[in-house]
């Protein structure tokens, strides 16, 4: 039998989606990772990336950063940007993919954040709509 | 006693007094909606990020490692006082309150010679404290040009106190902003954001479900801490606005209504002058017409 766990997640402005879910993918700091039922107690950041919920009806959201605990069969996703790809305009990716490149070549950035604008760039121009 | 005439110009004043408190009642009462519905979707996230906080401070075995936005300097000889007011006046004992609450701290803090530095964040509460605190003042932060209040703001202001943090140039920080209870109730609140680790001992302490971490606690709270910062102003900023609008729209129901019953009395008032006028003159005319 599948088991489904909690699923929420939260943005400052509201809650985007709160729901019994299978599983769901996530772009962790280190790596992608799928968290399924009964998952161990868990925190950790997200990189810019792709949020994927396996359902019935697929949900993809687009993330820069976030925080995600799961504890207890209770995954909560707080990330201060993110959009819902159908949301998700050719427009609104160019112009942030822009902003991504423009700060790399700047070249006055961190490990940490020439990593992070990287994977963005990367997933970026991955999307096609 | 004053005229008919200057009586009629006071009653036109004061209706016209009471059309504008009436509109921005109503301009209150719309932005309230949609204040307090953000305010109230905003919730969920502040409380949500504080639950990780907490849980993750727990992990932490050895407090002398743990980063210093967490569990503080181990001193206590400087307080940061971040008092978030609003722009706009009119708006009853919104503004009022909060410096209330700041001063009554200020003092005390004083009193146990401790350093004080403020920020103030909107220009009402600037214009109340600085006459008696302006030598503690550090940073005004206006944030009248903005329109609608962004996290993006919060973080900018996040940001500044982290930086202070770093240099040392404090040992603990406060926020001071309104709740939003509801309409017609605001309280002014007092909260404590760095060291971010509550010292609310009276909670048993739950079997810790040891977490996976991934990158290590360190990493995380490094990162998170800040992030909790921007957070909690974020929060202030909701309930602030919330509470503005609230707090207005209850000030400019009553100013209407008391300018409604001054324009009932000035009425009266003006109706008997007349008559009185009008009575003179009858008897004027009698009494003349008796002599003839």
């Amino acid at each position: 039998m599948e088991k489904n766990f909690n699923l929420e997640i939260i943005s400052p402005e509201k809650i985007l989606l709160s729901d019994k879910v299978n599983s769901v993918t996530i772009p962790s700091f280190e790596g992608e990772m799928t968290i399924l039922s009964d998952h161990i107690p868990l925190i950790t950041f997200l990189r810019p990336g792709i949020i994927e919920i396996h359902e019935s009806k697929k949900k993809k959201f687009f993330t820069e950063e976030g925080t995600v605990e799961f504890s207890n069969n209770n995954l909560i996703i707080l990330a201060s940007t993110i959009i819902d790809l159908e949301n998700l305009t050719k427009d609104k990716i160019s112009g942030m993919l822009k902003e991504s490149k423009d700060l790399l070549s700047k070249g006055n950035l961190n490990d940490k954040a020439v990593y992070v604008n990287s994977h963005k760039i990367d997933c970026l121009s991955k999307i096609n709509l | 006693m004053p005229s008919l005439d200057d009586l009629r110009k006071r009653i036109s004043s004061v209706k016209s007094t009471q059309k504008i408190t009436k509109a921005m009642k109503m301009v209150a009462a719309a932005k309230l909606r949609k204040a307090q519905e953000m305010a109230e979707k905003g919730r969920p996230y502040s409380d949500k990020m504080d639950v990780i906080i907490q849980n993750l401070s727990k992990a932490i075995n050895d407090p002398s490692n743990a980063p210093k936005l967490l569990v503080g300097t181990g001193e206590d000889k400087t307080h940061l006082c971040v008092v978030m007011t609003a722009d706009r006046g009119l708006c009853g004992g919104f503004n009022t309150n909060i410096c209330k609450l700041a001063k009554k701290y200020f003092d005390e803090a004083i009193k146990t010679s401790k350093n004080l530095k403020i920020i103030t964040v909107g220009t009402k509460g600037l214009d109340q404290l600085k006459r008696d605190y302006g030598k503690y003042i550090i940073k005004k932060i206006n944030i009248k040009d903005k329109k609608k209040l962004t996290f993006s703001d919060a973080e900018e202001i996040g940001k500044q106190i982290v930086e202070l943090f770093r240099n040392k140039e404090f040992d603990k920080c406060f926020i001071f902003y309104n709740k939003f209870k509801n309409v017609i109730s605001q309280i002014p609140q007092q909260q404590q954001v760095i060291p971010a680790k509550s010292e609310d001992k009276n909670k048993k302490e739950e079997e810790i479900s040891s977490y996976e971490f991934e990158p290590e606690e360190d990493e995380i709270l490094e990162d998170l801490l800040p992030k909790n910062i921007s957070t909690q102003i974020f929060k202030a900023f909701l309930e602030n606005s919330a509470s503005e609008q609230g707090s207005r729209m209850t000030a400019m129901d009553n100013a209407t209504r008391n300018a409604g019953d001054l324009v009932d009395k000035l009425t009266i008032n003006y109706n008997r002058s007349r008559q009185a006028a009008i009575t003179k003159e009858l008897i004027e005319i009698i009494s003349g017409a008796e002599s003839l």
